[in-house]
């Protein structure tokens, strides 16, 4: 048997507004700006509802529908979840319909896409819970997989993970860390005796993540009939394919007109025309053979860059202070049981908070420029600052 | 070996401002990649610095003269200074007419392949080269008419000549997108026509052996030691500068963190306005005014500063935030400046917008991450812009109109 693991991430961050040091101490709304602003959460999530998650969730469940053995799983951050709810509650309907049918796991991470990993364990064991809970209350299932945001993974996490009792955790399928190993097999992490690892293929799923509708890239325009070429040579490295990638990648990162939607419609059927393969949940894939060997990442590994570290988010003094400043308030925030407060808070550790702070290729104005909120990394500190500086200020109150 | 004839109207040590800068930069460039350049001044003096191309004198006037001379008493005053024989009163439009004259008369004997032209100064020059002698014409524009008079109507024969030279001129070189996009919108010049080359910083202000010494500011850097933050600006005190939004920025920035000194260097028709500004806000306490100031004490002022504000309402290039940037400031710039369209590594605000400004400098002042990263990063990046690219990038303009001629 040969199988694909489809994993796609849904998340949306709830970006803060241009905020100045004057609306401090008078105005303590920093999530809504107005509808046409740059920042507007409400704007940018129904453009991408309508560009992405509508088109892309519908074509999924048509294939559901269509083939039994067609299977998706998704994380899902709860900072989505309630925007969806909000704005595009229809969204969560769809979700929900797939995981009725038996054929959508969803996979646990933190309610705040944050990276309080590094930052804060206690921090990090109560977004992971909150999450677990929304996803309960919405979905009716409990996550057994687990990935951390952004990918970021290292032994330690994995042992964490094993001790919460997770089936099996998500991590980037690195060519440093695998060497000459296949990211095609389930490997077990080490210091682990039951967790199970699964290691995203990151060639197969880049080209449909990243170079799909790159006209400078020698194998454009990508057909199904060559991609599953490649699908079936890649199975002689093992017969379990791990695609891993963003939901936006369809319809937002590749827009419509590059053919990605009628090019994942046909892949699913193309795929299961022959008799032997199948797609697989996550944790269904962490099931499918016994871990061929043990797998070990002392240091921190993520999906992101060509570095594979946590340099995106972490690397420069401006990411670093804020963080730091963020997680600092920790214990004075909790103390002051106030739930909004606390919510304002938490909703400043979601990592594409610090990402949009990246200078790393900021002169080059390449994917961290594009998919900025912000004027420039130094504006986008200047407001988070300011915004953390509000939060300071009420709970002095 | 390409051979130009290159129309300026100063060059260093006779120069006032930027513009000789620029042009002494590009030419030393150009002929580094093998130009071959004359270079037409319409004055009579030593460069000593100028080995690599002929400098041409297109009067036997002195440097001080380039511009005429203007009112009888600078005239009573100047013949005190520098005696000379010509009693005349001269305006600049005489010294233009020479400088066309002598234009002409070289063109009867040279038949250089392109002709660069400078600014207005030297438009009039490129068009008999191109009208009489069929020379491809290049228009350098460093500032318009509507620069120098902020974004209001300026001289109209000063319009008129600009016009005409942009008309005429095979290709226009334009230092910033913002001044290319004045030249089509107000003088209805196809955008294909113009190319935008950025200008850089001397060579010479970088290799220079300048070493910072406490002593000239020495009440400044005894405030720094106590927390105080140094935000300074420099230039002309004119409207096309946008002082007065800085000023209230300042009073809205104080009225947050009274530990902010804001140093005003240059001099200008809106000083005493400045001034007084200063004092209705209430902040005469926080602002310094240096007078006009050069060398080695402006450099001071940049050394000694934390931030840097251009504050421009209409900035072609904005040279003194390259020289901030080689002194490590953390730059503010507004969006209106041509400078804010190369540089990543600074905080960008409209001109009009003082809050945003305030909030900029509160939070540079306030944030060591924020103003180490700027500093950090620009000390980085101020050097990508070469004159070696600019050179480049002006011969390949050369060789498109060179070209285009043989049709």
């Amino acid at each position: 048997m040969r199988a694909i693991c489809l994993y796609l991430h849904i998340h949306q961050p709830l970006r803060y507004r241009e905020y100045s040091i004057f609306d401090v101490g008078n105005d303590s709304n920093y999530y809504n700006d107005n509808f046409y602003g740059r920042q507007s959460n409400e704007r940018i999530f129904k453009k991408v509802a309508k560009k992405s998650y509508y088109p892309m969730l519908r074509l999924l469940l048509d294939n559901m529908k269509k083939y039994p053995e067609f299977k998706v799983s998704f994380s899902i951050t709860g900072t989505w979840l309630e925007q969806a709810e909000k704005w595009e509650p229809e969204l969560i309907k769809l979700i929900r319909e797939m995981v009725s049918l038996g054929q959508c796991e969803i996979v646990g991470e933190t309610y705040y896409h944050s990276l309080a990993y590094f930052y804060n364990l206690d921090e990090f064991n109560d977004q992971v819970k909150m999450h677990a809970e929304a996803i309960k209350r919405i979905f009716g299932v409990k996550p057994k997989v687990f990935r951390n945001t952004e990918f970021a993974y290292n032994d330690s996490l994995a042992r964490w993970a094993e001790a919460e009792g997770y089936e099996a955790i998500l991590a980037e399928g690195w060519d440093k860390i695998l060497d000459w190993r296949s990211p095609n097999h389930v490997y077990r992490p080490t210091g682990c005796k039951n967790l199970k690892l699964l290691l995203k293929n990151y060639r197969l799923s880049d080209d449909i993540a990243f170079r799909f509708s790159n006209r400078g890239w020698s194998e454009w325009p990508l057909t199904v009939p060559k991609y599953q070429k490649w699908l079936d040579d890649d199975c002689l490295r093992g017969n379990l394919i791990n695609l891993f990638m963003d939901f936006e990648t369809f319809g937002e990162h590749q827009w419509e007109d590059t053919g990605i939607f009628d090019f994942m419609n046909t892949l699913i059927s193309s795929w299961l025309s022959e008799y032997e393969n199948k797609f697989v949940t996550v944790s269904e894939a962490a099931n499918l053979e016994h871990p061929v060997a043990e797998i070990s990442m002392p240091d921190t590994v993520t999906w992101a860059d060509t570095e594979r570290d946590l340099s995106a988010w972490l690397s420069n003094s401006m990411q670093r202070s804020a963080m730091e400043q963020v997680y600092a308030l920790r214990e004075q925030i909790l103390n002051t049981h106030d739930g909004k407060l606390i919510s304002d808070w938490r909703y400043l550790t979601t990592s594409d908070h610090p990402y949009s702070m990246c200078t790393k290729y900021w002169n080059d104005g390449d994917v961290h420029a594009y998919f900025s909120a912000y004027a420039s990394p130094y504006e986008s500190f200047m407001y988070f600052m300011n915004v953390l500086r509000d939060i300071e200020y009420r709970i002095k109150k | 070996m390409m051979k130009i004839l290159m129309l300026g109207w100063e060059l260093p040590p006779h120069n006032s401002g930027g513009l000789g800068v620029a042009c002494l930069n590009m030419a030393r460039a150009l002929s580094r990649q093998g130009a071959e350049i004359d270079f037409v001044v319409p004055y009579e003096a030593k460069h000593p610095e100028v080995n690599f191309m002929h400098i041409l004198p297109a009067t036997h006037l002195d440097p001080i003269y380039r511009y005429g001379n203007g009112a009888y008493e600078t005239m009573r005053l100047l013949d005190k200074i520098i005696p000379t024989e010509n009693h005349e009163l001269i305006s600049l439009r005489d010294v233009q007419e020479s400088y066309c004259e002598f234009v002409d008369k070289y063109l009867k004997e040279y038949k250089p392949e392109v002709v660069h032209a400078h600014d207005w100064l030297t438009y009039e020059a490129g068009i008999l080269a191109k009208k009489n002698y069929g020379i491809p014409l290049v228009a350098h524009v460093h500032a318009t008419e509507f620069d120098r008079a902020g974004m209001h109507t300026g001289n109209p024969l000063i319009h008129e000549i600009e016009y005409e030279g942009l008309m005429l001129a095979d290709k226009i070189i334009a230092v910033s997108e913002s001044t290319k996009r004045i030249i089509h919108e107000k003088y209805h010049i196809p955008l294909n026509k113009i190319d935008v080359i950025y200008n850089s910083l001397d060579e010479n202000y970088e290799n220079s052996d300048y070493h910072f010494k406490d002593q000239t500011y020495g009440f400044l850097l005894k405030q720094k030691q106590e927390g105080y933050t140094i935000v300074s600006t420099v230039g002309r005190f004119t409207v096309q500068k946008g002082l007065q939004n800085l000023m209230r920025a300042a009073a809205l920035a104080i009225s947050k963190n009274p530990k902010l000194i804001f140093v005003f260097a240059g001099d200008g028709e809106e000083r005493n306005e400045l001034i007084e500004l200063a004092a209705d806000l209430g902040i005469s306490k926080n602002v310094i005014f240096t007078g006009f100031i050069r060398g080695k004490k402006l450099r001071d002022i940049y050394s000694i500063s934390d931030i840097f504000v251009m504050s421009s309402v209409s900035e072609p290039f904005g040279l003194t935030a390259l020289e901030a940037a080689h002194h490590g400031d953390a730059l503010i710039l507004t969006k209106q400046s041509g400078v804010s369209e190369v540089i990543w590594s600074a905080m960008t605000y409209d001109f009009w917008d003082t809050q945003k400004l305030a909030d900029e400098i509160l939070s540079i002042a306030e944030n060591p991450a924020l103003k180490e990263s700027l500093q950090s990063n620009i000390k980085n990046e101020y050097h990508t812009i070469s004159w070696n690219e600019v050179a480049k990038k002006c011969l390949k303009v050369y060789n498109k109109i060179v070209k285009h001629k043989d049709y």
